[in-house]
């Protein structure tokens, strides 16, 4: 077994580690500047007041303190010199698969991409660094009025709606990562779905970093009006180099009254991705909002789903499952605002750590004084697979009305080993079992997603438990 | 019928954190046969039962355990099942999250390797298995265990035997807290489950699981040590008077 485990921190087990050689149409030089900024922004260019958002937006980044909690030792190994701030791997967006350059087409073949969207979904969208790359929907979609765009072409074909609804849920200086992001974002989806629309099957994106110390900033807006329903997934892979990469996403999603969104995500970026992200919703008169977040990756993830409940009967539901083995540390939760009357939240977060790795809840939900007849649900569970790993839960509650009905419920549980042995006695080996128990665990967020994003999560998990018995 | 016995027990002493359990235990099963294993509380029947799947907490400090003229206790736990040895456990395990039907399909690959049988034909051997032990439909979408009555747990362990199809089944106090339609029906799973290559050990408490079995040999254990062996008249006699004229 030893040999098994340095064999494989030699080479790394990271399944989507595979890289291609680096090709680049262009590369900015790595390091941040208001040049930096305006090259991007000309380089696209985009209206102009979009560019003095990006500046404005930079010189809050420049003078912004790092933040206080999450993980500051961490954060402080951040080198924004060393990064990469935008690098074009394509001349445009292709609609045929076949038309996409051959090794930035063998990369997302290799992750099921374009064969995921056969099977299953509406629409995908594939970024590879800073780009899209690949963009299909189908065409039922399009003649229901249904948008589905790479950030990029949203701003140049839609400036208008863009206009409106940018940066008005996540505001550039919100925090330190949401103005970097606001200032140097490429790529990301802009999807609006039309009154009464349903887009039945989930539309998909995937963001993959390919090259070294690179910084990915993709930039997602979706719209639901009145009535409509949206299902979005997104997966996030980088190859594993021994320096670290930067992905720092802002996501604004705005269901309007009656409206219902869902957000899935599954992050397995590779052990060197910090990954700090912005994730905000606003949730108008009985509009739904469901983030479905799984962190699987990752050096250090610091991200908490927000939904405001702004209107009336508006219902928010955040779960999140992160796993964070060695050198790891997720930390993940939701924050829920309740600013309406009779509006309802649900949070469920469920961590594991192993070898070592930390794993922390951050919740906050608040419930405002005239938010009349709210109710709150709280559910945190941990479960720790060996000594020296690590789960922290760090819930606030801020009630200010009396009328709100709250619970919250939070467990720290270790694997059993009578449970194992029982497994075992099935003729499943020691990893087996405890990948069944993990994706038990996880099953509450699993069965919450497509099938195959189900499929692969459970794979991702049975691979993580490999190698671990020693 | 080959002579080679299922399971040969010579002189085994097992220890847990330092306490002696077991205290010399012989017992050799022939293909075919059902043996019965009776004795108080605490007297060391789980221990035995746990040693033969491979409990990793116990320590084998004497004696040998052979599978079909195999060292035993060389085998993972695992290896062991995989080799059709089955444990039907006094205390099943719950496995929050992990659904009954697709616990049954990864169990059945698991043991079965490249034989495993296809989509259908698990399901059709599932149906089977399950209107065999009244077991409804809704069971498969349950968590393993989760929640269960004693009953429920005890039929499942009973599920799990006739998918197994070991060589050597185990059966901890599968009798004890069933009713007693469920009693028969667990003794029609577990004969089901017998062929002429294979044997079973039943741990039972009562004759009543006995008189649907009809086990040849019925052996009881006191304090770690098989005091006294016979055919099913012992377990009358268990039944009539207890244990105090056996120690
Ligand atoms: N981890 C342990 N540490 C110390 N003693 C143990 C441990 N596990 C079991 N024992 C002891 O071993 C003895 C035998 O236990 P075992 O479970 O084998 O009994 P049993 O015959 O199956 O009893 P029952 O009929 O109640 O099921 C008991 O005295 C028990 O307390
Ligand atoms: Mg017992």
């Amino acid at each position: 077994m030893a040999e098994n485990t340095d064999a494989r921190d030699a080479v790394g087990d990271y399944r989507y580690g595979f890289h291609d050689p680096e090709n680049h149409t262009i590369r900015f030089d790595s390091g941040l500047s208001e040049q930096v900024v305006r090259d991007i922004s000309a380089l696209k260019d985009e209206p102009e007041w979009m560019t003095e958002l990006r500046v404005k937006a930079y010189n809050h980044f420049a003078n912004r303190p790092m933040p206080t909690w999450g993980n500051m030792s961490m954060l402080e190994d951040i080198d924004f010199d060393a990064i990469t701030y935008f690098l074009k791997s394509s001349n445009q967006t292709e609609n045929d698969w076949e038309d996409v350059p051959e090794d930035i087409r063998n990369t997302f073949d290799r992750l099921g991409i374009p064969e995921a969207e056969q099977k299953w979904l509406s629409g995908v969208t594939a970024q590879y660094e800073s780009e899209a790359v690949y963009h299909s929907i189908r065409e039922d979609l399009e003649e229901q009025g249904v948008i589905f765009l790479d950030m990029d072409s949203g701003l140049k074909e839609y400036p208008e709606l863009v206009k409106k609804w940018f940066c008005t849920v996540v505001p550039y200086a919100d925090n330190k990562f949401s103005a970097l992001n606001t200032a140097v974002w490429s790529g990301g989806s802009f999807i609006y779905v039309p009154k009464g629309v349903h887009v039945e099957m989930p539309v998909q994106a995937y963001f993959r970093i390919n090259a070294k110390n690179m910084g990915q900033f993709e930039r997602t807006l979706i719209i639901a009006d009145e009535g409509s329903s949206i299902h979005y997934v997104e997966g996030c892979t980088a190859p594993t180099y021994s320096t670290d990469s930067l992905h720092s996403a802002v996501v604004e999603l705005i269901a309007l009254p009656g409206a219902h969104i869902r957000y899935s995500t599954v992050q397995n970026w590779s052990a060197n991705v910090y990954n700090l992200v912005t994730k905000r919703a606003v949730a108008h008169e009985n509009a739904v909002v469901e983030w479905v977040d799984g962190n699987i990756g990752s050096k250090l993830t610091m991200k908490y789903p927000a939904v405001i409940l702004k209107g009336e009967g508006a219902h928010a539901e955040v779960i999140s499952v992160a796993y964070s083995g060695k050198g790891q540390h997720q930390d993940a939760g939701a924050k829920i605002h309740h600013l309406a009357s009779n509006t309802t939240s649900k949070i469920l977060s469920k961590s594991i750590s192993k070898d070592g790795g930390r794993g922390s809840y951050r919740g906050m939900v608040q419930v405002s004084k005239k938010a009349q007849n709210c109710k709150v649900n709280v559910v945190c569970d941990a479960l720790i697979l060996d000594e020296g790993s690590r789960s922290d839960t760090y819930p606030t509650m801020e009630i200010s009305n009396p009328t709100c009905r709250s619970e919250h419920e939070a467990s720290v549980s270790k694997v059993s080993d009578e449970q194992v042995f029982y497994l075992m006695a099935r003729g499943h080996s020691e990893e087996e079992a405890l990948a069944l128990i993990v994706n038990g665990f996880f099953e509450p967020f699993t069965r919450e997603l497509p099938m195959e994003y189900a499929v692969e999560m459970n794979k991702l998990m049975a691979l993580e438990m490999e190698g671990s018995i020693g | 019928m080959s002579n080679e016995p299922i399971l040969r027990i010579a002189d085994l002493h097992v220890c847990i954190d330092d306490t002696q359990i077991l205290k010399g235990v012989s017992l050799e099963i022939m293909p075919g046969e059902v043996h019965a294993l009776m004795g108080r509380n605490g007297s060391g029947k789980s221990t035995l039962a746990n040693v033969l799947m491979g409990h990793p907490a116990y320590e084998i400090t004497g004696g040998t355990i052979e599978f079909l003229g195999e060292d035993l206790a060389e085998m993972e736990p695992w290896e062991r099942a995989r080799a059709g040895v089955f444990l039907s456990f006094q205390y099943p395990q719950a496995v929050p999250g992990l659904q009954v039907g697709n616990f049954l399909r990864k169990t059945v690959q698991a043991l079965r390797g490249d034989d495993s049988p296809s989509a259908r034909e698990f399901r059709q051997e599932l149906n089977n298995a399950m209107s065999e032990l009244d077991v409804s439909k809704q069971f498969l979408g349950r968590y393993v265990n989760d929640g269960f009555s004693g009953g429920e747990k005890k039929r499942f362990e009973i599920l799990q035997l006739l998918l197994s199809k070991p060589k050597l089944a185990v059966l901890d106090e599968t009798d004890s807290g069933l009713d007693i339609d469920a009693l028969q029906t667990v003794a029609k799973g577990i004969n089901a489950s017998m062929g002429s290559e294979s044997g079973c050990l039943i741990i039972t408490h009562y004759q009543r699981i006995l008189d649907h079995v009809n086990p040849s040999h019925v052996h009881i254990m006191i304090d770690g040590e098989f005091v006294k062996s016979g055919g099913p008249e012992l377990a009358l006699a268990v039944e009539e008077k207890g244990y105090e004229w056996l120690s």
